[in-house]
């Protein structure tokens, strides 16, 4: 039987690790890859030890988009599955008047994921199968002034995702977009969310690995946040400019 | 913010940190009042840093694994049941575990914690190899039984109070199977059930389960649960293949707390009845999965809830095996005169332990739980007069009520403890709640 493979993009992220935990805790080999590898030492060989797979770790840099084929070159082997679970959410009150934050946000979120997705996509359309699985987000649903920076690109996120499944999908290409609500990690650690629409990573992980399994196109990370998001997304401009949310 | 312990009681106000890093808590151990807290599973007040708390489940990672002598290292914010599900599959369990498999390793250090097989091979501090510890100067410090022992044996069951446990290494042991062979013998009264315990020490795992309300010549009426490894020859055939798989069991999760009068006396004593005589035919040799024999009431996802919002208390005592038998039979009368109901009553078997201030020593520990009133805390109070006099301590990871007169007559090893603890300046850095209420 072959042994599946996953390649997690942004591994030292709290929702990319606990994705690695749960695809490792099904059998599938490990491809870590995250900006300073050393920081992954520790966490590979645990998983490793855990759930009796390989593991390997490989330095990335979303920004850098031009090292994105070599580094791709450079992988033991092409993946199965393909996660990216980078993210930069910033401050939007600093985002809003600093142009270097502002690209910053945009590039992580969007340039960075979309050019590796663009450059993995081509080399599975070429072997004929794979799965990509984007980490974006329910800020992408609809702008608003408390971070539409963030929320915007994240949503350029989800329609290159969109458009990607549409059209791989008749090549046994299989793009899961995934939009979590609040999850409870490093990057949410100082605002303050409301603790029944908060997940945990491991969660997430959880529902990932069954939309996976399941081949769904979308999955919001909790069902509720579909209903929230219809709803504000079902609400008339002229209003929702003058609304505080 | 409002932080308990499993029991709801007593609530205090923490600061509460989850570190990432090592040198998150370094900054932490600048302030006073700082303890450690592992899943927050000790009942009372004992992992509630009268200033700070800092909860260690970021560091949940194996570090090392020697399949020749089962010898693992893992952060001390591992949980058990991690490090079962990791294990058990490639044969090994560990050589001690308390009744609750969510628990991290760093608790389990620093309560000392015992299991159903204490009698035969002591508590969970001596499968411990070395630990790694933050100390009262913020400096790393490894110790073991040969290197900077001192600081060891406090650490084993000092109740954090010696430093912030960072990592361990820690002994499994080969098993052959994930099930046990378990017996059950009913004792119509609390003499029977110590000869029964007296003539059974052979056997790897004892428990007692007790039904405190009989009255009379019935006192300690008891269900005595024998178990052991079982082999692969032990199982059905159909078994035999895959010797460590076991049933994965639905989980019943309480949603809320339940009302108060819910776990009452009627209630009580009518599962006791039920429990009874359900389980008493059972003389033959069953096999039960290691789940269901060792972690009942893990399968059942936040018990805590059904003695209600105000909580529970928890009382564990150990006597001395000269004075057992009158001591027991004196606090199971008392229990029963007091029209209080415990829930759950749980007796077993001590062997030797010489330790710095772990609580285990030869003798009968009792465990005794009730829904927190006025009555039931007078009672307890009542139930400590009777430990005293027979020259019984108490088990600090259960206690959350104790006042500090009680504890200093219970323990004279508490000043060697103080006394170290002021030499190391961990007496200035490292306060639970508890410790204080306690003058440790």
């Amino acid at each position: 039987m072959k042994i599946h493979s996953i390649l997690i993009l942004g591994a030292k992220s709290d929702i990319g690790m606990a994705i690695a935990h749960r695809f490792a805790k099904a059998g599938y080999s490990i491809q870590l890859a995250a900006r300073n590898i050393i920081e992954l030492e520790s966490d590979s060989k645990d998983i490793a030890l855990r759930y009796n797979v390989k593991v390997t770790v490989h330095e990335f840099d979303v920004l850098k988009t031009s090292t994105h084929k070599k580094f791709l070159d450079n992988l033991p082997e092409i993946p199965s599955v393909t996660v990216s679970s980078v993210g930069y959410m910033g401050e939007q009150k600093i985002n809003e008047n600093n142009l270097e934050e502002l690209t910053k946000v945009i590039r992580t979120n969007f340039e960075g994921p979309a050019n590796i997705f663009s450059e993995i996509a081509n080399k599975f359309e070429i072997r004929g199968y794979g799965t990509l699985i984007g980490i974006s987000s329910v800020a992408g649903e609809r702008g608003r002034a408390k971070n539409y920076i963030y929320g915007s690109s994240k949503s350029a996120f989800t329609t290159f995702l969109s458009g990607l499944r549409n059209r791989l999908s008749k090549k046994n290409i299989h793009v899961l977009t995934v939009l979590p609500g609040f999850v409870d990690t490093k990057m949410t650690k100082n605002l303050d969310l409301p603790p029944r629409l908060t997940v945990k990573p491991f969660e997430l992980a959880k529902i990932v690995f069954n939309a996976y399994k399941k081949k769904k196109n979308i999955v919001y990370i909790g069902k509720i946040w579909f209903l929230i998001m219809m709803l504000i997304r079902s609400i008339p401009e002229s209003i929702f400019k003058l609304m505080k949310l | 913010m409002k932080l308990s312990g499993w029991a709801k009681y007593p609530i205090i106000n923490t600061r509460l940190h989850k570190p990432k890093g090592i040198a998150e808590i370094l900054n932490l151990i600048k302030f006073k009042g700082v303890i450690a807290r592992g899943n927050g599973r000790s009942y009372g007040d004992s992992a509630i840093g009268s200033d700070h708390t800092i909860e260690m489940s970021n560091f949940n990672k194996i570090i090392s694994f020697n399949e020749d002598t089962g010898q693992i290292t893992v952060e001390s914010g591992m949980l058990l049941s991690d490090i079962i599900e990791t294990f058990l599959p490639k044969g090994w369990f560990p050589c001690v575990t308390p009744g609750s498999k969510f628990v991290t390793v760093g608790g389990m250090i620093a309560s000392d914690v015992h299991g159903k097989n204490h009698h035969k091979v002591g508590s969970f501090g001596k499968f411990v190899d070395w630990i790694d510890i933050i100390n009262a100067n913020g400096e790393i410090v490894r110790c073991s039984q040969k290197e900077n022992s001192e600081l060891f044996n406090f650490t084993i069951g000092g109740m954090g109070l010696t430093g912030i446990i960072i990592k361990a290494a820690i002994r499994l042991k080969k098993i052959n199977t994930s099930w046990i062979k378990q017996k059950i013998i009913a004792a119509e009264n609390i003499d029977k059930v110590i000869e029964i315990f007296e003539s059974t020490s052979n056997v790897e795992y004892s428990v007692a389960w007790i039904d405190c309300l009989q009255k009379e010549k019935n006192i300690g009426r008891s269900l005595i649960m024998l178990g052991e490894h079982a082999d692969i020859n032990d199982l059905p055939i159909k078994f035999q293949k895959k010797p460590f798989d076991y049933p994965k069991k639905y989980k019943i999760k309480i949603p809320f707390n339940f009302p108060y009068w819910f776990l009452n006396y009627k209630a009580v004593s009518l599962f006791n009845k039920f429990y009874f005589l359900r389980n008493k035919n059972k003389t033959n040799e069953q096999l039960v999965d290691f789940d269901s024999y060792f972690y009942p009431l893990d399968k059942i996802i936040g018990w805590n809830k059904i003695y209600g919002k105000k909580g529970f208390a928890q009382f564990q005592c150990v006597i001395p095996i000269s004075n057992s038998k009158i001591a027991l039979n004196e606090l199971l009368l008392t229990i029963s005169k007091s029209n209080c109901s415990s829930f759950l009553s749980v007796l077993k078997k001590f062997g030797r332990q010489n330790s710095f201030f772990s609580f285990p020593f030869e003798g009968y520990t009792l465990a005794l739980d009730f829904p927190i009133s006025k009555n039931t805390l007078n009672l307890m109070t009542q139930l400590d007069e009777i430990t005293l006099k027979y020259k019984g301590r108490f088990y600090l990871t259960k206690d959350s009520r104790m006042s500090k007169e009680t504890f200093l007559k219970s323990d004279i090893r508490n000043d060697d403890y103080i006394k170290y603890r002021k030499l190391t300046g961990s007496f200035d850095i490292f306060n639970s709640s508890q410790s204080n209420r306690l003058g440790l």
